[in-house]
């Protein structure tokens, strides 16, 4: 796929990769061999069917691919930027056995671009294309759309668990309210990941898309401190709740409460969501300094190396524990810091932040590590080298190792079962320890992706349609 | 939603706005506060409720003004809408009959210390106030607490109303009196939280102070509010802002209150010349 050079990219916020051109999207779909056992299918958490819709880009239809991928997957220009499509559908694509699997990830992404682009308003779009039309889920359901009439449901957080699960049961003749906390809708979408990997503009058209249903947004509205879940069940028949991970973890290190040490989450909210790099015509501020660390080595800690690159940093260095082959980041977003010179430093841990007369971080020791023994994900462990310790000048550090389930539902819910960890527990149908009550993406699996937000918001959408639906 | 209903200058820099915001009133708690962003393109600050009307479905906020937000905030006239409005936040104050009860209250602190007198006292405590500011006209919420408290101590920087010094020596006399002190609570700025909690420690009084570092989304996400409380990290926006007074980490506090300063000032400057320009 055509991209931005790194020299060009890194002065912006927009987008780095410049998408197929029609010609080049029907040659690479060609490369599909449409096996008649597609495993790709299998890797694809929502379980879309990507022969179906390759074969249709192919032919250079690309409306009926769009409206072929639409049957299972309502956010594709989302999925097809975001999805770690290595380890889903691409790593299960046999052509990738021998050489490069097909770039599935990178159609999916074309073909809802085109759509966008060529019928820019959400309600026609959708309308043409009849989204979906009717989907594999409405098919398998018989459904009297009297009785659904003055149903409601309360859906809690507007990330993509919540507005997928929100989605499917309008279009179910559901009435929805989505409650958010935060004054803009999109969850992480919004929030955690950048302009530049996922524009704005595109999550907005989601979110109308959903409004456009008849799903009512509520913003402003924490639920748990402003209504219970309890209260909630009054006025609603169901409640998802989709409050996805908060809690930023910390590594309970010296110095890590220092000014000038930030939590990836803060880091990217100030300048996500409320625009700190537009300051001060925003009033938010960041600090970004010359030189700034990074610890960790997933798509957050990636996501903020490259944002401090373009707020200015002279040098972003990446301070990771184990190796590149162990960083669960998209490769893709890995290759693409790499290029526009972020600095890795691997088997790396820091161990203590040190501060400069006024208070503010100023070192990071850090400490040599070698791997080890795999540990119980099947990954080699790091160990400390003794005596490595080591110290990088720095005046930023962002930590960036990872956030718990938002404890704050849990919290205000006492019947609500979680596990030590935080997780919220369900049944395969998303069911939690509270009849008519559901729960899914990141406040059930901890820091997950968006693909298994949205798969959850859709298993509960159906569980909550048959709980309600076909009995009563 | 969220339209300011009253306005009133409380003194120079202090202004309560009555803002209609029903679903908070009527959740709302002694102890807790809300998120205000008064513009779209200001930031997002906190607040404590100083009271709620659930019949009326009003709450009113009464701040100082120091910088940007609370700048764009004061404003705003009676009928104009408040962007956003998140609340009530924060675990409320933990209201129970407790004895003799001392609620201090320094500067806007003051205000903020009215509800938990209220509650405490129909809880059936005894409860004395001390409230101080740095002179007569700073002062807010006399007449009120008066009413409200069993007592009532008034202390000025310089002495322009009740007793020249701080509200910590109010405390040290009152103890020093023999009178039986079952909880202290302290509500201002940090070094005055500070001040009575060395007072009360070398008496083994329980203190509770409410905490007021910098915050950003005030629900657990983001986790600039951290402070360290006996030794443990905490976020004061949701398991506080309320803590034992005797376990904070004071100095660490006042460091990290002190990581935009700078830039504050600029976002101050700006929205100074904004607002002269109207
Ligand atoms: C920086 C970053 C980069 C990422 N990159 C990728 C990527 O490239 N690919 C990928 O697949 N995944 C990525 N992820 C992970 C992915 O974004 C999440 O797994 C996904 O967003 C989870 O969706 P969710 O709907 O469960 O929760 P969220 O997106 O977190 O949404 C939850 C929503 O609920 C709201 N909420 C919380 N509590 C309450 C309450 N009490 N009342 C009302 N509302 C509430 C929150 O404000 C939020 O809007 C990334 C995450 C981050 C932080
Ligand atoms: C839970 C909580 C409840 C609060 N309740 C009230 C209240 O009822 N009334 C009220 O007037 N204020 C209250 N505050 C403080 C108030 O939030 C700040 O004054 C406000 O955020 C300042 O915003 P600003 O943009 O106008 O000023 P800024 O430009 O952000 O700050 C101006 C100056 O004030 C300092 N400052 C900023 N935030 C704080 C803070 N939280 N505490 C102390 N100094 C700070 C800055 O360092 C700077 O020097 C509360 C704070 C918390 C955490
Ligand atoms: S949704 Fe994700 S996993 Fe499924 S086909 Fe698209 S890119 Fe692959
Ligand atoms: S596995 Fe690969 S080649 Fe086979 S159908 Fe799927 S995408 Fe095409
Ligand atoms: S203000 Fe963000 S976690 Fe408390």
């Amino acid at each position: 796929m055509r991209e931005r050079s790194a020299a060009e990219r890194i002065r912006d916020f927009q987008e780095v990769p410049l998408g197929y051109t029609p010609e080049q999207a029907i040659e690479e779909a060609k490369r599909c061999i449409q096996c008649k056992n597609p495993k790709c299918v299998g890797g694809c958490p929502v379980e879309i069917d990507i022969t179906g819709f390759l074969k249709f880009v192919a032919e250079g239809d690309f409306a009926s691919a769009a409206e072929k991928i639409k049957e299972t997957n309502a956010l594709p220009a989302i999925c097809g930027r975001v999805c770690p499509q290595e380890d889903q559908c691409e790593k299960e694509c046999i052509l990738g056995v021998k050489g490069e699997p097909v770039a599935i990830g990178s159609l999916e992404r074309f073909v809802a671009d085109w759509e966008r682009e060529s019928s820019p308003r959400p309600s026609t779009r959708y309308a043409r294309s009849g989204h979906p039309s009717p989907s594999k889920m409405e098919r398998g359901m018989n459904f009297d759309d009297s009785r659904k009439k003055g149903v409601r449901i309360a859906v809690v957080g507007s990330g993509p668990a919540g507005l997928t699960c929100a989605g499917d049961l309008a279009r179910l003749g559901y009435q929805v309210t989505i409650f958010e906390s935060l004054h803009v809708t999109g969850g992480v979408l919004t929030y955690g990941i950048p302009e530049f990997r996922l524009p704005k503009a595109i999550v907005n058209l989601e979110v109308e898309y959903v409004k456009s249903l008849g799903v009512e947004i509520k913003t402003d509205m924490l639920v748990g401190n402003v209504y219970t879940i309890e209260e909630l069940l009054k006025e609603y028949k169901a409640v998802f709740i989709g409050s996805g991970a908060g809690l930023p973890k910390f590594m309970n290190i010296p110095g890590e409460n220092l000014d000038g040490v930030y939590s990836a989450n803060e880091y990217l909210f100030r300048v996500n969501m409320m625009k700190a790099w537009q300051f001060p015509e925003y009033l938010t501020p960041v600090k970004i300094g010359k030189r700034v660390a990074v610890v960790g080595g997933g798509n957050v800690a990636m996501d903020s190396a490259r944002v401090s690159l373009r707020l200015g940093a002279e040098e972003v260095t990446i301070l990771y524990r184990r190796t590149h082959d162990e960083m669960p980041a998209r490769k893709e977003e890995i290759e693409r810091a790499v290029e526009e010179g972020i600095v890795f430093k691997i088997l790396t841990l820091p161990i203590k932040y040190h501060a400069n007369n006024e208070g503010w971080v100023s070192e990071a020791e850090c400490i040599q590590m070698e791997l080890g023994e795999p540990d119980s994900s099947g990954r080699r462990r790091p160990v400390e080298i003794p005596n490595s310790n080591f110290k990088i000048p720095i005046d930023t550090v962002i930590v960036a190792i990872g956030n718990s389930p938002n404890p704050l539902v849990p919290h205000r819910t006492p019947n609500l079962k979680t596990e030590k960890w935080g997780g919220v527990i369900v049944t395969a149908a998303g069911l939690t320890s509270i009849p008519g009550v559901y729960a899914g993406g990141d406040i059930v699996r901890g820091a997950a992706t968006v693909i298994s937000a949205m798969g959850d918001g859709k298993v509960a959408a159906k569980a909550i349609h048959s709980f309600l639906g076909p009995t009563k | 939603m969220f339209k300011i209903i009253k306005k009133e200058k409380l003194n120079e820099s202090v202004t309560r706005l009555i803002v209609e915001a029903p679903h908070i009133a009527r959740a709302a708690r002694p102890g807790n506060f809300v998120v205000v962003i008064p513009a779209e393109n200001a930031e997002r600050i906190p607040l404590t409720i100083a009271d709620a009307d659930k019949e009326r479905g009003t709450i009113s906020i009464i701040f100082q003004i120091v910088g940007a937000t609370t700048r764009v905030l004061d404003s705003l006239k009676v009928g104009d809408e408040i962007a956003h409005l998140l609340g009530p936040l924060g675990v409320p104050s933990h209201i129970a009959k407790y004895g003799t009860v001392v609620v201090i209250g320094g500067g806007v602190g003051i205000a903020e210390i009215y509800p938990a007198v209220k509650a405490l006292k129909s809880a059936g405590n005894k409860v004395i106030a001390i409230i101080g500011a740095r002179c007569k006209d700073l002062l807010i919420f006399e007449k009120e607490l008066r009413t409200e408290s069993s007592e009532l101590k008034i202390t000025t920087d310089d002495g322009t109303c009740g007793r020249k010094g701080f509200v910590s020596d109010e405390l040290k006399d009152l103890i020093a009196s023999g009178e039986k002190i079952d909880l202290v609570i302290a509500v201002g700025p940090v070094p005055m939280m500070k001040v009575c909690c060395d007072v009360t420690k070398a008496h083994n009084i329980r203190t509770v102070v409410s905490l007021n570092p910098l915050i950003l989304d005030a629900t657990g996400m983001c986790g600039i509010c951290r402070v360290t409380v006996g030794g443990k990290t905490k976020f004061a926006c949701v398991e506080g802002p309320e803590f034992d007074g005797h376990e904070v980490d004071f100095k660490e506090l006042t460091e990290r209150l002190k990581a935009y300063k700078d830039v504050e000032k600029r976002a101050d400057e700006h929205v100074c010349r904004l607002l002269s320009n109207g």
